[in-house]
């Protein structure tokens, strides 16, 4: 066999070749186009490749030639603010080349060639350097600085290092055995990317929604799925993750979904700051778009391509946090190639491995100790869109089985539009109890306590509306209605968040505390005063309570917080009670 | 000329297979002579030195192993001029209303390339459609997909039309182009809007493909790929604004589930190919704003849903891909309620791009939220009546079971030439938010209260 073969059969994205000589997961060039493909099988002569696309016009016994690599990812500097196909091909690049629509045959390189960076070495000739180690850094963007890292699999003596403006393929490093270290590296993307070892989530992943924060937060380096029917806030919460949350880097990966989201991050995240560095967001993401109707194949691609982006920041010891929207697309498009392949089906067509590659793209998470030392992580955050939003079907259900932290979405709450859409019954943080020590020393003390009542508080109301179904609310004991009353203030003033208020649509740790506090407080009197004999419909009218409704919207959240204490105060001194 | 074959070795359901062939490229379009010398037109699925497999739009009826068959050597394409505009067509795109054949100013492949995320510009014009729960509470945006889904029997089509009348993007003249794309109607639903265009004089702006009951079914494949690319050559050539209705998307997918089974796929849920999410995509996906571009497409398709039931595949991957949904609503119906838009399960989600103080009006969203919240809760307390009785409630409770009443009679309701500005809408819901206790409004900030709620309105000035 040799090095170039031709097209034996073609069926949508999946082409059958005879005659090459192959490995699985080489990438070649099909047909006088010379269109991406990779080897995801081989059979006698025969390999089958998926195209990355559009295969139409395609014909047998057009010539295909393997490149011998595997299917990589380009990485050094240039990747932030950077917004690639599932393949990494920059589109900015593509529409330059090929104009607004996606057409054919065009390849480009994930890194530009003609930018010069600064190179500054942090390495002398002489310095002993061994995989992942730095060798020197460049300002990527105003906040982030790129650590330039020795490929994984090299190590030798610095022989000669430069310093000053290069491009990515030009040679800054020099080693005693000759090799020649550039800024830019390749990584194969289904390998994952050595790390020294793996260590214990121990700090949150500060999202600014206190849904999460509060009741089920996330580590960083953990995995949480977010499943969902449609419309019920996959997007949303993940952009708002996006956004807000204290990471260093975002990788965020649009698999199988729509054009015009991509197109609105887009828009919107070169014009929103940066809460904790106030430059724009931008300058810290880097966004995958291979949307719904783009090629199914660079869709399975689109995963692998994000997560090794994002591991290369973790190897500088940054902090990333990789948001997948939708893991069900990318489910799809596997079982759509497996058919094609005519594979044995396993549960719903999807095919047998399903589990194993859900598990395999998962544990790329991790906070980790770098092979430099240092310490980074990678937080994944899936969406899972459940055909009929029934959570029983089986990418919901492996998914379960490997992530830590599941919001589950439901459809009920969006429909009477309770935003985040998370309920509170049925998702759960395996991260709650490790990250108590982190709370207690830098939110306070009493905040485990405080969310543990609103979770009971929670759990209880939930048993009083079954109760409520039967006899109405007004048949229930007083105690009860105002504990009723005091779990809708957490539903309606804490848990609620409207993603679209330019106040509420980030809430820092302290103000969710105080307000959490605050709405436990009037709860707390409130029940003393009703024990002390004052009448619930006295109760029901506290303005204080209307007051608490609002309060998260003011700008000047504090000054309106004290104002309604005094009020609170005030109207529990004449209601009594202690 | 290309080569004939007659080497069909099998037909079964709308494929052949062809054997003995020269290389054949995929997708590439195939004519087949019948004996009676009438042509038909196919697509390829499958191609390989050994065998083609080739689907037929028309059906294989009257088919044999002695057709002849000829490889086009290209992919289906549409011809395209101005000249569409007025026009009736086939299904497959032939003229059905007398008229000439187009002479084309361009070709143009019916697949259509993917728009490229980078190109695209986030939709956020305010299209006004004088449909209260629409405008108010589901807004549409110029280059925005929101398909009706509906049911057997509700007056989906009436609501269609009225949209199509009624839209427009305020402060500007342009009107809307419509192309209109019928798959597997009844010949009196394709009567009942045709006659509407006619009537409105909507035909000079709109161009029609007519896709019947009793046409074939691999024939609807093509349909609505045929309506988006006149829809995008009008829009991105042209400069128009283009609204595309497709009705109705079930008799599309049940087109793509008869494909499947022939071909013998692995099916997914409920009989539909696996791949329904991904071909639906490369249908809706077809909506938008282009940089740079005046025109754009603005997608307002119909699907019925199989037992009014919304997690059956078709609605439920639909609303994977649009940008929302309009529910409609066998029991606001049955009350007698038009438009019967249940706004529950409706959304828009380029609603909170389309509104606000310089698109709308600033209390737009809030006065929305509370709406919904409110309805909500009234909808659920009648649940709640049904079992323990009104007098079981409290009297914040009662208020809220009169709000839903009042909400279905006032704002949902409405006649289906009324055309309402969006201030009649926001006002009509200030109206009915008023009959609440002021301090259960908690979606709304206190100082569009001050300005808008009836009760402070007149005393501000
Ligand atoms: N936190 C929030 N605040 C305000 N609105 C929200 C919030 N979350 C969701 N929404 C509303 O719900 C709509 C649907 O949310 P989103 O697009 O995230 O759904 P999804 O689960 O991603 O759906 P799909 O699976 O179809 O992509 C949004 O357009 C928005 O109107
Ligand atoms: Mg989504």
């Amino acid at each position: 066999m040799k090095n170039k073969g031709e097209i034996y059969r073609i069926s949508g994205p999946v082409v059958i070749i005879s005659g090459l000589n192959t490995k699985m997961y080489d990438v070649v060039k099909v047909g006088k186009e010379g269109l991406m493909g990779e080897v995801i099988g081989i059979e006698g002569d025969k390999s089958t490749v998926q195209v990355y696309e559009e295969t139409s016009g395609l014909k047998p016994g057009e010539p295909v030639e393997n490149t011998g690599m595997s299917l990589s990812v380009e990485l050094g500097p240039g990747l932030l603010e950077s917004i690639y196909d599932g393949i990494q091909r920059p589109l900015p690049v593509l529409k330059d080349t090929m104009g607004d629509f996606i057409k054919r045959g065009v390849s480009a390189n994930g890194l530009s060639r003609e930018k010069e960076w600064d190179f500054v070495p942090t390495v002398n000739k002489g310095d002993k350097v061994k995989g992942g180690d730095i060798i020197g850094t460049v300002q990527e963007t105003v906040n982030i600085q790129q650590r330039i890292l020795v490929p994984p699999n090299i190590s030798g003596t610095v022989d000669e290092i430069k310093s000053g403006k290069f491009k990515v393929d030009e040679v800054i490093c020099t080693l005693g055995d000759g090799t020649e270290l550039m800024m830019m590296q390749k990584w194969p993307v289904r390998k994952p990317r050595p790390v020294s070892k793996k260590l214990m989530p121990v700090t949150p992943l500060i999202t600014g929604q206190r849904i999460l924060d509060g009741l089920f937060p996330v580590a960083k380096g953990g995995t949480a799925a977010i499943p969902g029917p449609f419309g019920s806030g996959k997007t949303v919460t993940q952009q708002q993750l996006a956004k807000w949350s204290d990471t260093e880097i975002v990788v965020y990966i649009g698999c199988g979904e729509r054009g015009n989201e991509m197109a609105d991050v887009l828009y919107e995240f070169p014009e929103i700051k940066d809460p904790k560095t106030g430059r724009p967001l931008m300058e810290r993401t880097v966004l995958i778009a291979n949307t719904s109707n783009m090629p199914v194949a660079a869709r399975e691609a689109s995963v692998y391509t994000g997560i090794t982006i994002a591991e290369y920041y973790r190897d500088m010891g940054y902090d990333v946090s990789l948001m997948a929207d939708s893991t069900s697309r990318w489910a799809e498009a596997m079982r759509e190639i497996s058919s094609r392949l005519e594979e044995m089906p396993g549960e719903e067509g999807y095919p047998a491995y399903l589990a194993a590659r859900l598990s395999e793209f998962y544990e790329r998470a991790g906070k980790v100790k770098a092979l430099c030392g240092k310490e980074g992580s990678i937080t994944v955050i899936g969406a899972v869109s459940p055909p009929g939003g029934d959570f029983s079907e089986p990418v919901t259900q492996n998914t379960l089985r490997i992530v830590k932290v599941f919001w589950a979405l439901d459809a009920k709450l969006a429909q009477r539009r309770h935003f985040p859409a998370i309920n509170w019954l049925n998702s759960y943080s395996l991260y709650s109890k490790a990250l108590g020590p982190w709370y207690d020393e830098n939110v306070s003390p009493e905040w485990v306590k405080l969310r543990n009542d609103a979770m009971e508080l929670l759990q209880k109301e939930a048993e009083l509306q079954e109760i409520v179904q039967l006899v109405g609310s007004d048949a229930l004991p007083e105690d009860q209605q105002l504990t009723l009353e005091i779990a809708r203030m957490i539903r309606e003033y804490f848990l609620q968040q409207n993603a679209y208020h330019e106040v509420d649509t980030f809430c820092p740790m302290d103000k969710q505390y105080k307000l959490l506090k605050a709405i436990t407080a009037w709860g707390d009197r409130a029940n003393n005063a009703l024990e002390s004999g004052a009448l619930i419909e006295d109760i029901m009218k506290s303005k204080s309570k209307d007051d608490l409704a609002k309060v998260k919207f003011e700008k000047d959240f504090d000054s309106a917080l004290s104002v309604i204490t005094k009020t609170m105060e005030d109207e529990f001194a004449k209601l009594g009670g202690k | 000329m290309t080569k004939e074959y007659k080497t069909i070795r099998e037909i079964a359901g709308p494929l052949i297979f062809v054997e003995k062939t020269e290389p054949v490229g995929y997708n590439e379009l195939v004519n087949i002579n019948l004996p009676d010398g009438t042509t038909k037109r196919g697509q390829v699925l499958d191609t390989s030195h050994d065998i083609v497999v080739v689907q037929i739009f028309e059906g294989t009826g009257g088919l044999n192993k002695e057709c002849g068959v000829r490889f086009t050597g290209e992919t289906i394409k549409l011809p395209v001029s101005k000249d569409l505009l007025g026009r009736i067509l086939s299904g497959s795109g032939e003229p059905l209303d007398g008229g000439p054949r187009i002479v084309p100013e361009d070709r143009l492949e019916i697949t259509g390339a993917a728009i490229n995320p980078y190109a695209r510009l986030p939709p956020k014009d305010f299209i006004q459609t004088g449909i209260s729960t629409i405008d108010g509470m589901n807004t549409l945006v110029r280059g925005q997909k929101l398909p009706i889904f509906s049911g057997s029997g509700l007056p989906h089509n009436e609501i269609a039309l009225q949209i199509a009348r009624q839209s427009k993007v305020r402060g500007s003249d342009e009107q809307f182009a419509v192309v209109f794309a019928a798959m597997g109607i009844t010949n009196e639903e394709a009567q009942y809007f045709m006659r509407d265009f006619e009537r409105t004089g909507a035909l000079e702006r709109a161009v029609v493909f007519l896709n019947l009951a009793d046409d074939p079914a691999v024939e609807r494949l093509i349909t609505p790929r045929l309506a988006l690319t006149a829809a995008e050559y009008l829009a991105y050539e042209h400069d128009m604004h283009v609204l595309v209705i497709l009705t109705d998307i079930t008799n599309y997918c049940e087109a793509l589930r008869q494909m499947g089974a022939a071909r013998e796929e692995v099916p997914g849920r409920r009989g539909y190919p696996g791949y329904m999410y991904t071909d639906l995509a490369s249908l809706y996906e077809r909506a938008g704003v282009v940089k740079g571009r005046k025109g754009s497409v603005t997608q307002f398709s119909i699907l019925s849903m199989p037992g009014d039931d919304i997690t059956h595949p078709i609605p439920d991957l639909s609303g994977y891909i649009t940008e929302g949904q309009i529910v409609i609503s066998r029991e606001l119906h049955r009350k007698g309620i038009y438009p019967p838009v249940n706004v529950l399960p409706s959304l828009s989600r380029l609603m909170n791009s389309g509104i606000g103080a310089t698109r709308t009006r600033e209390d737009h969203k809030a006065v929305s939220d509370q709406l919904y919240a409110a309805y909500a809760e009234g909808k659920d307390l009648r649940g709640l009546v049904a079992i323990v009785g009104k007098d079981a409630l409290s009297d914040r409770d009662k208020k809220f079971l009169e709000f839903a009443d009042m909400f279905e009679d006032r704002f949902v309701r409405q006649g289906s030439d009324e055309n309402r500005d969006i201030e009649t809408t926001l006002s009509i819901g200030w109206e009915l938010l008023a009959e609440l206790p002021e301090a259960q409004l908690t979606r709304i900030d206190n100082k569009y209260i001050q300005k808008y709620h009836p009760a402070h309105k007149g005393k501000q000035e």
